[in-house]
């Protein structure tokens, strides 16, 4: 690209995205050109996980993703997450299993484990512990001590199996 | 705003051969950093990415040529870690999941960290560093790739091609000292391998000195000592003296990470647990 003309696929819709500068990441194209605003910008770093995106099949931290390098690529947020839900309230396995755990307090490190954890579920229907652990590792909550996520990691995973034994 | 979305290895090269001071980028996860922190401006970028010939790597005989873009996740999986097993064990060590799906050996190497994970494991393997531009290949050994605390061997319109490394009959260990498990940035680390073919032990230490360091002495006395026939652990004294050696290798500084003191006497420990666990039945073999 040398036009300064971005094409992204979102979560399923094509984006043209004219006006980036260069050396935006991907968070804050998400963020602040395409309105998405449910990956969290805390570290920009790559420490804390909150921003956490799936680039093709990549799950990498948005804000060390140069937007302009990954032009023509696709892109799953937490917006995405729900579109192919079940449930009623167009909530994903991985979201409702969040809620029902108590696995939410502030919300900002949520999106971003949302993301880790259907991605290992993808990879890994039954994972254990160590595991879940380790897929969550690049992840940080503040609030919750961890106990609930895993606690919800493993009502997602159970939920997930369920769902995929009934037609 | 210049960023060439690089599909061939000789697009790259005419690339930087055009632009030799636009940045190198590969997974972001050193880059990014600096320039969300506004440290560096990314107005000219030849990314890496999508270069199929970095991505993959193949074996040919007793060595094994890693692409460039090979991430550290694809180090640490199934197919490589059997083959190189201290290179896995340091790959997974890497930051967290979203990083090492990221994070390149070649761009560990170019970052040239004394922190850099890889590095001291490519450094007990001797590993060569292919580096490449439009005037062909050459070949740097890994001792005098990596020049100084972030410095490399790099030449303006040079890039870093692939990294060969030798499959080696033997067992391999990666250990390393931070505060946590996950997320955290070597203290010290070690890397030792055991070519049993040629009859030796070999050990290089990280974040003990500007840049990886052999323990050469140490491995003279550890090659000489050890039951070869049997495949046995060498005794406690050796094991001890051995470990000595190590830390004497050492040229470790205060930082905010840790004191020299500290770092000395880790590697002494790191030393001492290597060696034991490289010659217990059952630890990692490699192919
Ligand atoms: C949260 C976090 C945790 C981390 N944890 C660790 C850790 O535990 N251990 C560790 O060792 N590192 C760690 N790192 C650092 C980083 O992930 C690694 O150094 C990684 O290997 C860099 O690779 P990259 O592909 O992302 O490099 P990039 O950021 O793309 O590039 C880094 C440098 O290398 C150059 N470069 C890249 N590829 C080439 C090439 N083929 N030829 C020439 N130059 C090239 C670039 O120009 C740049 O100067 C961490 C980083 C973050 C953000
Ligand atoms: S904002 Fe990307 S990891 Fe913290
Ligand atoms: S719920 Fe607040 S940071 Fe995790």
């Amino acid at each position: 690209m040398g036009d300064g003309t971005l094409a992204l696929t979102v979560n399923g819709r094509a984006h043209q995205v004219v006006d980036a500068h260069p050396g935006e990441s991907l968070l804050f194209v998400l963020r602040e050109r395409l309105g998405l605003a449910g990956s969290k910008n805390a570290c920009e770093e790559g420490e804390c996980g909150s921003c956490t995106v799936r680039v093709d099949a990549r799950l990498v931290c948005g804000c060390l993703v140069l937007a302009a390098a990954v032009d023509g690529s696709e892109v799953t947020t937490i917006e995405g997450l729900g579109i192919e839900a079940s449930s009623d309230a167009g909530l994903s396995d991985v979201q409702q299993a969040f809620l029902d755990a108590g696995a939410v307090q502030c919300g900002f490190c949520t999106p971003g484990l949302l993301m880790a954890v259907d991605h290992l579920l993808d990879d890994d229907p039954e994972p254990d512990e160590l595991v879940v652990r380790e897929a969550i590792s690049g992840n940080l909550c503040r609030c919750t001590g961890y106990g609930r996520i895993l606690e919800a990691v493993e009502l997602a995973a159970a939920s997930r199996r369920d769902a995929e034994r009934t037609p | 705003m210049t960023v060439t979305i690089a599909r061939t290895l000789d697009d790259a090269c005419a690339a930087l051969a055009d632009r030799p001071d636009a940045v190198v980028l590969a997974g972001g996860t050193d880059l990014m950093v600096e320039v969300n922190r506004g440290l560096r401006r990314m107005d000219d970028v030849v990314a890496l990415d999508r270069v199929a010939e970095l991505r993959g790597w193949d074996r040919d005989g007793d060595e094994l040529r890693l692409g460039a873009a090979t991430t550290c996740a694809e180090l640490a999986g199934d197919e490589l870690a059997p083959l190189v097993p201290a290179l896995a064990q340091a790959a997974r060590t890497v930051g967290s999941p979203q990083i090492r799906n990221a994070a390149t050996i070649g761009g560990n190497l170019a970052t040239a960290s004394p922190a850099g994970d890889t590095l001291p494991v490519l450094a007990a393997l001797d590993a060569v560093v292919e580096v490449r531009s439009v005037h062909g290949t050459r070949d740097v050994p890994i001792d005098g790739f990596v020049t100084g605390v972030k410095s490399n061997a790099l030449a303006p319109g040079e890039l870093i091609a692939a990294v060969r490394v030798p499959i080696l009959d033997g067992p391999q260990e990666f250990l390393k000292v931070g505060t946590r498990n996950a997320m955290v940035i070597s203290v010290a680390s070690l890397a030792l391998v055991v070519d049993r073919a040629g009859r030796n032990v070999r050990v290089a230490l990280g974040s003990v000195a500007p840049v990886p360091v052999r323990a050469v002495e140490a491995e003279v006395l550890a090659s000489d000592r050890i039951d070869w026939d049997a495949g046995a652990a060498p005794g406690p004294v050796v094991v001890d003296r051995f470990a000595g050696l190590v830390a004497d290798a050492a040229r470790p500084i205060d930082d905010h990470r840790g004191t020299a003191a500290y770092r000395r006497h880790a590697v002494e420990v790191l030393a001492r647990r290597a060696l034991r666990r490289a010659f217990t039945a059952g630890s990692g073999v490699a192919a």
